[in-house]
């Protein structure tokens, strides 16, 4: 496929041509990666994940209880989509309501990886990582609430970044944990990933959580040849498989080979980054979702009254996994137990953050794996605490709100599946996180 | 022999032009859910914006009541469920509200004043309104989102005439600052009533019983003293545990009972937790600055009238009681007449008026400066009193506010000049000779009578005063 960089020197006729040939493979695809072929605006096509608004557009969060929604107004990033040469084409499915890390939860049925059509994308954003990666999309939006960007794009072997908290508008974007959330792109590549994370990102005043941080363009200074102090966590990934301890050992020879200085840290807390992930994620979920009670929009489940038109309407309109995670958010806020759970993992939060702090004193960027291991079979994970394990490398990334691009460094030789790596930054240093990604593609020369 | 211990709950909502979590107006006479967007309607995706102007108007009622105002508040997430409120949680100060530790006097009957304690004051969203029509309910969400500011007393009050001076005062000064229209009826000053007894000498309170839905000074007291009386019959036929628990019960404005609105079993539980969507409130010390310089309150105004212009306390409390009777009264003194004379004419003359036609102050068809002037036509004997009364009367009828013109139209320009009032005098004495001859034979209450005939002469126009002089002259 066409890479952004390349799309976006074409013509409006030849574009046009590029939109009609993708709509056509991505209708005749089998990865079920696109729920929708809805198109707003003009230039460059980019996939949209179904939980970033489009006027027009039913945009449902993958969810049974948003079927017949129609978006009254485009969510920040798709107006910054628009002015730098691209528009809205297609809606990307995901984990319902971008609760899960395998793209089964949704309500328009599995998409499958790629490589191997009998495993999982990964998730939350699957629908936009296979699609890129499976050559039916030029580039995609996604969201990335605990690693629903970078796990799905590692294991379909593109590149996802997560931006620092508040660098793109949350404005539009479907809220699933508030504090957590970032929109973000999934490209081919580096370069493609700070091209379009440039187009969206920006301050905006309808985000209260907006940062005001100035942004220079990412892409226009992307420098492979800048030599940084890069950290390897040795007590960080011994729980990963083996496939992905070599393909790290390699990448960190790789990184010492391009110049880079590698230096070996240990982190302590990384114990406690599941249960306060789960504790904060839910506990803002569970109000976000609040609003889903059938009253204004979307899909109503008829009641005699009105408990039973919220207890229906939501029984029935939201899947397994969302149902879960509501009461578990509602239970750590409950009174009695607010303390015990809620504030203790808000503490915790901060000393995560003071620890990714402490080593950033010393390094430029943080390697660590993404997933523990490649992309799983479809329907092989039964314990949901074996799901939220499977995040244990990212979602400290989004506790800590710093900015962390996964991007592929090579294939497990017994699967063929692609194996992803993240380089982690300090909060706004989206730079040296590129710069190092940019001078790492280089060297290793992943292809697909 | 029971001590009554009052707390209250105000929720005012704020004259903001636009709500205070998006820019829709907050005006409601609007067509149903038109003044919406996607973060009012709480659409997938909408986020929320704090209106700064919501924060200023809390932080000049935090320094009116000389309270402490944090320069960090936080925002929380309550929630429950209700089709009214379209994110089912609402946005509101809960740990850290943007008020705290304040206090406000009440002016008791004897001239004394009580403080009463204000715990907090906090800024929430307000919720929408549902219109129930037979077995259909519906939801109008023009006032989602609109700025309350919730204002918690201490439990201080201890009867229901207390909580009703209370009540006043409040309202009075958040008509002063010009923060809300504090309207009952419209509900844009509401009220919740805690209330509950404890035998005289008692420490600990009572079981606490909160009322809801009370739009008028009146039905508060008239709940307060129905719930009362519930609570002392309860304590006094033995029943008190079994029928006096913490709940929340409604005031029935038909029957004139407070009755039960949800059972103790179901308590809420609002899962209170900070708003991820808007960070902490920060205000800086510029704000500061700006939200101190709060106009002249009733209590000063009312210091200043007694001390300064020489009134009399209760005339005082009565006048700046409310903000467009103090500001009618000082636009009056402009005209440089005397204040006790403006409060006269203020107090009994045009509000006598205005009461007769159903009307107040602030529907007066005379202004304060027509007022005025006037009244300095009285001091400069342009006119007498009962003159100036009957131009009132013609200009509570007329539109023409040409005093002189109307006067004259009138009739009533009263004569001060010596040589014409003597004119008169001679005529009436000459045409009285009979009674001049008693008078002078020491039948002294005649005076009188030839005042009269003077000022009957004179058609009313004669200075009294000059006729009273001009005429122990010409008596000898």
């Amino acid at each position: 496929m066409i890479t952004l960089k390349e799309a976006l020197t074409k013509s409006k006729e030849e574009l046009a041509e590029i939109k009609t040939e993708i709509e056509k493979l991505a209708r005749e695809s089998e990865l079920n990666a696109y729920i929708g072929f809805e198109s707003s605006g003009e230039g460059v096509p980019i996939l949209i994940k179904d939980n970033i608004q489009v006027t027009d557009w039913p945009v449902t969060s993958g969810s049974k209880i948003l079927q017949g929604y129609i978006a009254p107004y485009d969510a920040t990033a798709i107006t910054n989509l628009k002015k730098n040469g691209m528009m809205a084409f297609g809606r990307a499915n995901m984990d319902e309501f971008a609760m899960g890390s395998t793209t089964e939860s949704s309500y328009y049925g599995i998409t499958k990886n790629p490589h191997d059509l009998n495993r999982v994308p990964g998730g939350s954003s699957g629908g936009s990582a296979a699609a890129v990666a499976g050559g039916i999309a030029i580039a995609a939006l996604g969201s990335d609430t605990g690693g629903s960007i970078r796990q799905p794009a590692a294991y379909c072997g593109c590149v996802g970044f997560k931006p620092t908290y508040g660098m793109v508008s949350r404005y539009g974007l479907a809220a699933y944990a508030s504090s957590l959330d970032q929109i973000g792109p999934i490209t081919q590549n580096v370069e493609d990933a700070a091209i379009l994370y440039d187009a969206i990102s920006g301050h905006d005043p309808k985000d209260s959580t907006s940062a005001e941080h100035e942004r220079v363009s990412i892409a226009a200074n992307l420098d492979g040849n800048r030599k940084l102090r890069i950290a390897v966590i040795d007590n960080y990934i011994e729980a990963a498989s083996e496939a992905i301890q070599k393909a790290y050992a390699e990448t960190v020879k790789a990184l010492e080979s391009a110049g880079h200085t590698i230096v070996h840290k240990n982190m302590q807390n990384t114990k406690y980054d599941i249960a306060t992930y789960y504790i904060v994620a839910t506990a803002e979920a569970a109000t976000n979702l609040a609003r889903f009670d059938g009253v204004r929009y979307g899909r109503r489940a008829e009641g005699s009254n009105l408990s039973e038109l919220y207890y229906n309407t939501r029984s029935e309109g939201f899947g397994e996994e969302v149902k879960r995670r509501i009461l578990l958010g509602n239970f750590v806020l409950s009174s009695g137990y607010y303390d015990a759970y809620y504030l203790k993992a808000q503490k915790v939060r901060h000393l995560i953050r003071d620890e990714f702090g402490a080593i950033f004193d010393d390094v430029d960027l943080i390697l660590s794996p993404v997933a523990p291991s490649v992309a799983p079979i479809i329907g092989s994970i039964h314990d949901p605490l074996d799901m939220y394990k499977s995040d244990m490398y990212t979602i400290a990334i989004n506790l800590a709100g710093l900015p962390a691009l996964s991007l592929p460094v090579g294939k497990d030789e017994e699967t063929g599946m692609p194996i992803g790596l993240q380089l982690i930054g300090r909060a706004f240093d989206e730079q040296k996180v590129f710069d190092g990604a940019y001078s790492l593609e280089q060297t290793i020369n992943y292809k697909n | 022999m029971f001590e009554i211990v009052i707390g209250l709950e105000v929720h005012v909502q704020l004259n903001t032009k636009t709500k205070i979590f998006c820019s829709c107006p907050t005006s409601f006479a609007h067509e149903q859910n038109t003044n919406t967007c996607p973060t009012c309607l709480a659409l997938p995706g909408a986020l929320p914006v704090l209106n700064i102007e919501a924060v200023r108007k809390a932080m000049s009622f935090g320094y009116a009541v000389n309270a402490t105002v944090n320069q960090r508040s936080i925002f929380n997430r309550k929630s429950y469920f209700y089709p009214d409120s379209p994110k089912a949680y609402q946005i509101s100060q809960f740990d850290v509200p943007i008020v705290e530790h304040g206090e406000l006097f009440l002016d008791l009957e004897d001239d004394t004043t009580k403080r009463v304690g204000i715990t907090r004051a906090h800024l929430e969203a307000d919720a929408g309104k549902s219109i129930h029509e037979g077995a259909i309910s519906k939801v109008d969400l023009n006032r989602a989102d609109t700025p309350l500011l919730e204002i918690v007393s201490d439990p201080d009050m201890r009867s229901a005439d207390e909580a009703v001076l209370y009540l006043k005062k409040l309202h009075s000064i958040v008509r002063y600052l010009d923060i809300s229209d504090a309207n009952m009826q419209e509900g844009s000053f509401r009220c919740d009533v805690n209330v509950s007894i404890r035998p005289k000498g008692q420490q600990e309170f009572g079981t606490r019983v909160e009322i809801k839905n009370i739009n008028s000074f009146k039905f508060v007291k008239a709940a307060i003293q129905y719930e009362v009386q519930r609570q002392i019959e309860a304590y006094e036929d033995g029943y008190y545990e079994q029928e006096v628990y913490q709940e929340t019960r409604l005031w029935d404005v038909a029957k004139g009972v407070t009755k039960s609105m949800r059972g103790k079993e179901d308590s809420a539980d609002y899962r209170y937790f900070p708003d991820p969507d808007l960070r902490p409130v920060l205000v800086t010390d510029e704000m500061m600055e700006e939200a101190k310089k709060i106009p002249e309150l009733p209590d000063a105004k009312v210091a200043r009238y007694v001390d300064k212009l020489g009134i009399k306390h209760y005339d005082a409390v009565v006048i700046c009681a409310q903000k467009e009777m103090a500001y009618y009264f000082e636009a009056m003194l402009e005209s440089n007449i005397a204040p006790k004379t403006a409060v006269t004419w203020l107090t009994s003359e045009l509000l006598g008026r205005l009461n007769k036609a159903g009307h107040d102050i602030t529907e007066s068809p005379v202004d304060a400066k027509t007022l005025g002037t006037l009244v300095s036509k009285i001091e400069d004997n342009t006119i007498s009193g009962k003159g100036a009364k009957d131009v009132l009367d013609y200009m509570m009828e007329s539109d023409s506010r040409d005093i002189d013109a109307i006067i004259d139209e009138l009739g009533l320009a009263q004569v001060s000049d010596d040589s014409a009032i003597l004119a008169i005098i001679d005529d009436v004495i000459a045409r009285n000779q009979d009674k001049v001859a008693e008078y002078k034979s020491g039948k002294d209450k005649l005076f009188g009578f030839f005042v009269g005939q003077t000022m009957k002469a004179s058609k009313g126009s004669a200075n009294p005063a000059k006729v009273n002089e001009l005429l122990k002259e010409r008596l000898g």
